[in-house]
C-alpha cells in the first residue's frame, strides 16, 4: 500500500499474521484435536499520529492481533514490522526498545493498576526501569505527566483505589506515554466508564495524538466511538480482516455485507433515523470449526453460490478501500 | 379516543441506604407513570439510581441495608408497597418481570433451560406434567430460537450469550405480563446480536400490549426503542419528554451536556463536548440542583434551592432552575 517504499512512515505494520491456539483433550495424556484459527491471515498498517481501529463482534480477533503487537502472544506466521524492521530479527537493545515504544491502555482501569502502589509510582516505574532517570528526573516527569492527562500533581501520593474510574483511566494513559510511545494499543479504553466521563477520555487521547503524534490501534465495539476516534479501520469476522477503508468511506459507503449487517445494527444517534434492515439469521460461529468458503456465508442475506466454496480474497475496490467479498 | 389509565404509576418512591457513612438517598422522590403498550425509557449514568427504582417497583430492594421509605407502587391501580412478600412473588412474573444485563444471573446453571421454562410454568399455573414440554417449546420459538426440541435439552452453558437472554425473555413472557422492565438487558451482547434482540423485543410487545421500561444508559436504545423517556441523574427524575423532543430540544442542562458528549454513528464530529468533574456522591448530595457543581449555567439560586419542574412543552418537563 506504501507508494514509497521505505521511506513509509507506518510506525508498525502488520503482514499475514496468523494465531492458532491448539485445542485438546484428555486430562492425562493430552492430544491435540484441531486449532482455534483465533487470527488467521491479518494485514494492515498504522501510520505515525493516526489510529486504525479493529471492529467485530466478541471473539473475531481483535484483542489477539492486539496481543500478538504487543509480544504477549507468539504469532503462529506472519511478520510484524516496527518502524519497517521485522521483530523476529530485533537485537535485544532493539527489542527492549520496541517494548518502550508500544504501550497499552485496557478496558478495566481497576484491575489494571496495582492498589498497592502510589500512583506516582506506578507511573514512574517504567520511567525508573527502562530510562536511567535519577529520582529528581523521573519526579519532574512524572508531575507533568499528571498534568498532561488532567490530573493534579499532588495526587501523585494517592492509592488507585482513591480514584474515579475515569480519573485511574487517566493514570493508566499516563503511565503508557511515560516512555514516550510510538504505538498505544487501546483496548475498549472507554467502554468501563460512564458516559459522561467517556467523552473527557476520548478527547484527552486525541489532544495527545495531536501533541505527540503517537499512533493508536483502538479496539472499540461501538462504532459510533470508532468513528470519532479513527482514521482507518478494519473490519474482522471470524479471524480475518473483510472490509477496510479510511473511516468516512467504510461508513458513508461500507461494502462487505457483514460491515452493513454491522451498521445497520448500530443504535442510531436520533429516534427519526431510519435505517436499512439488514437481517442476520443466527450466531456467530465458533473460530474452531469456521464455516468454508466465505466464513459469513452461513450468515450472509447475498450468499452466492460459490460463497460456500470459494475462499474471497481483500481486493482494493476504490482507493485505500479493500473488500473481501464475491459480491465485488 | 378515550384516555387510557396508566398501567403503572409510580408516586414519590424513595428507597434510602442506611449506610456507616450515611443514608444514601438512591431513590429520591422518583414519579412517572407507564401506559399500555408503551415504552419508557430510563437513562442516567452509574449509581443515578435507574436499577434501584426497578428493584423497588419489583420489591426486590437488597435487605436489609436497602429500605422502600415512601410513595406509591400503582399496579393497575393496586399499591405493590403494601403487598405481602408471598402476595409479592405471585405478582412478580404474572404481572410485571425484569430482564436483568447477566442472563447467568437469571438461569440456574445445573439444570436444562426446558427444566426452567417447564419449572416456572408449573409454579405459574398449577398446571400438570403434560402440554407443559409443548409450551416450552413454543415459548422458545416465540423467542426466536431455533430448532427449539433439542434446544430445550441445553444446558445454559452449551447456548451463546444472545441465546441465553433469549431463554430468559421466553421465562418472563410466560406468564404474560403486563409490565416488562429491562435494566441494561442488551449492554453485554454483540451488535447484531442486540439488534436481533431488540427486534425480537418489538414484536412481542406488538403481539402481547406489553408495556416495557427500559433502563439503560444508551441514547440510541432510547432512540431506537422507547415513546418516552426519563433521565436520572443522582437518584432523581430531571427530565421527562416524548422521546423526539428529548433529541430536538432538551432542555436540562444535564441531558444537554450528555447528549453532547456522546459520539455519533452517523456523522463525524467535529468535537465531543465533556462533562466536567464526575456524578456526585449519593450520601453527600449538595443542597439545591445536584448538578450545579457541574452545570455551565449556574447560578446563585441553583445553590439553595431544589428546582421545581418546569414545563417546557406538551408533556415535557425539566427541573431546572434556568428554564423559568
Ligand atoms: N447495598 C448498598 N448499600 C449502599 N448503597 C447502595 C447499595 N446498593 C446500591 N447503592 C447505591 O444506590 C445508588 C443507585 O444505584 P443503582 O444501582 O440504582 O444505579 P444505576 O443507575 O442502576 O447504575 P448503573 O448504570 O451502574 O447500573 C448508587 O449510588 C449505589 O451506590
Ligand atoms: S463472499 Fe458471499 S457469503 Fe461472503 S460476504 Fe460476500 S456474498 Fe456474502
Ligand atoms: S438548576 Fe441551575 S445548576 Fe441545576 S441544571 Fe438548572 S441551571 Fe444548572
Ligand atoms: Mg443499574
Amino acid at each position: 500500500m506504501s507508494q514509497n517504499g521505505a521511506a513509509t512512515s507506518a510506525v508498525i505494520s502488520v503482514e499475514n499474521a496468523q494465531k492458532y491456539f491448539p485445542v485438546s483433550k484428555g486430562v492425562v495424556v493430552r492430544t491435540t484435536i484441531g486449532h482455534v484459527k483465533a487470527v488467521d491471515g491479518v494485514s494492515f498498517e498504522i501510520k505515525q499520529g493516526e489510529t486504525f481501529s479493529l471492529v467485530g463482534e466478541s471473539g473475531c480477533g481483535k484483542t489477539t492481533t492486539a496481543r500478538m503487537i504487543l509480544q504477549v502472544e507468539k504469532p503462529t506466521a506472519g511478520i510484524i514490522k516496527f518502524q519497517g524492521n521485522d521483530l523476529a530479527t530485533l537485537r535485544s537493545e532493539q527489542y527492549r526498545e520496541y517494548r518502550a515504544s508500544v504501550q497499552a491502555v485496557f478496558q478495566d482501569p481497576w484491575s489494571s493498576l496495582n492498589p498497592r502502589m502510589r500512583v506516582g509510582s506506578i507511573i514512574m516505574e517504567p520511567l525508573l526501569t527502562n530510562r536511567k532517570l535519577s529520582k529528581g528526573e523521573a519526579k519532574e516527569k512524572l508531575e507533568s505527566l499528571l498534568e498532561e492527562v488532567g490530573l493534579h500533581s499532588f495526587q501523585g501520593d494517592y492509592y488507585p483505589h482513591e480514584f474515579s474510574g475515569g480519573q485511574r483511566q487517566r493514570i493508566a494513559i499516563a503511565r503508557a506515554l511515560s516512555l514516550q510511545p510510538k504505538l498505544i494499543v487501546l483496548d475498549e479504553p472507554v467502554s468501563a466508564l460512564d458516559v459522561s466521563i467517556r467523552a473527557q477520555i476520548m478527547n484527552l487521547l486525541r489532544d495527545l495524538q495531536e501533541r505527540y503524534g503517537v499512533a493508536y490501534l483502538l479496539i472499540a465495539h461501538n462504532l459510533a466511538t470508532v468513528r470519532y476516534m479513527s482514521h482507518n479501520v478494519g473490519v474482522m469476522y471470524l479471524g480475518k480482516i473483510v472490509e477496510t477503508a479510511p473511516t468516512h468511506e467504510l461508513f458513508t459507503n461500507p461494502m462487505h455485507p457483514y460491515t452493513k449487517a454491522l451498521i445497520s445494527a448500530a443504535l442510531p444517534s436520533h429516534p427519526d433515523i431510519q435505517r436499512e434492515d439488514i437481517v442476520l439469521s443466527g450466531e456467530i460461529p465458533s473460530p474452531l470449526n469456521p464455516p468454508s468458503g466465505c466464513a459469513f456465508h452461513p450468515r450472509c442475506p447475498f450468499v452466492l453460490d460459490r460463497c460456500s466454496k470459494e475462499l474471497p480474497v481483500l481486493k482494493e475496490l476504490k482507493p485505500q478501500h479493500e473488500v473481501s467479498c464475491h459480491l465485488y | 379516543m378515550a384516555k387510557q389509565a396508566p398501567v403503572l404509576e409510580v408516586q414519590d418512591l424513595r428507597t434510602y441506604f442506611y449506610t456507616r457513612t450515611g443514608v444514601v438517598k438512591a431513590v429520591d422522590g422518583v414519579s412517572f407513570s407507564l401506559m399500555p403498550g408503551e415504552t419508557l425509557g430510563i437513562v442516567g449514568e452509574s449509581g443515578s439510581g435507574k436499577s434501584m427504582t426497578a428493584l423497588s417497583i419489583m420489591g426486590l430492594v437488597p435487605k436489609p441495608a436497602g429500605k422502600t421509605v415512601g410513595g406509591k407502587v400503582l399496579l393497575d391501580g393496586e399499591d405493590l408497597l403494601q403487598k405481602s412478600n408471598s402476595e409479592m412473588r405471585q405478582i412478580r412474573g404474572r404481572k410485571i418481570c425484569m430482564i436483568l444485563q447477566d442472563p447467568m444471573t437469571s438461569l440456574n446453571p445445573v439444570y436444562t433451560v426446558g427444566n426452567q421454562l417447564i419449572e416456572t410454568l408449573r409454579m405459574r399455573e398449577d398446571a400438570r406434567g403434560h402440554g407443559l414440554k409443548e409450551r416450552a417449546i413454543d415459548l422458545l420459538s416465540k423467542v426466536k430460537i431455533a430448532s427449539p426440541e433439542t434446544r430445550i435439552g441445553n444446558y445454559p452453558h452449551q447456548m451463546s450469550g444472545g441465546m441465553r437472554q433469549r431463554v430468559v425473555g421466553a421465562i418472563a413472557i410466560s406468564g404474560s405480563p403486563k409490565v416488562l422492565i429491562a435494566d441494561e438487558a442488551t449492554t453485554s451482547l454483540d451488535a447484531t446480536i442486540q439488534y436481533q434482540y431488540l427486534q425480537l423485543l418489538r414484536e412481542l410487545q406488538k403481539d402481547t400490549g406489553l408495556s416495557i421500561i427500559f433502563i439503560t444508559h444508551d441514547f440510541g436504545i432510547v432512540a431506537k426503542m422507547c415513546d418516552r423517556v426519563a433521565v436520572m441523574y443522582a437518584g432523581k427524575m430531571v427530565e421527562f419528554a416524548p422521546v423526539r423532543d428529548l433529541f430536538n430540544k432538551p432542555s436540562h442542562p444535564y441531558t444537554e451536556a450528555l447528549m453532547r458528549s456522546v459520539p455519533n454513528v452517523d456523522e463525524e464530529v467535529d468535537k465531543l463536548y465533556a462533562i466536567e468533574g464526575q456524578p456526585p456522591a449519593l450520601d453527600k448530595l449538595p443542597v439545591g440542583c445536584p448538578f450545579a457543581p457541574r452545570c455551565p449555567y449556574v447560578f446563585d439560586r441553583c445553590l439553595h434551592e431544589y428546582p421545581t419542574s418546569v414545563t417546557v412543552g406538551e408533556n415535557h418537563h425539566a427541573h431546572c432552575w434556568k428554564l423559568i
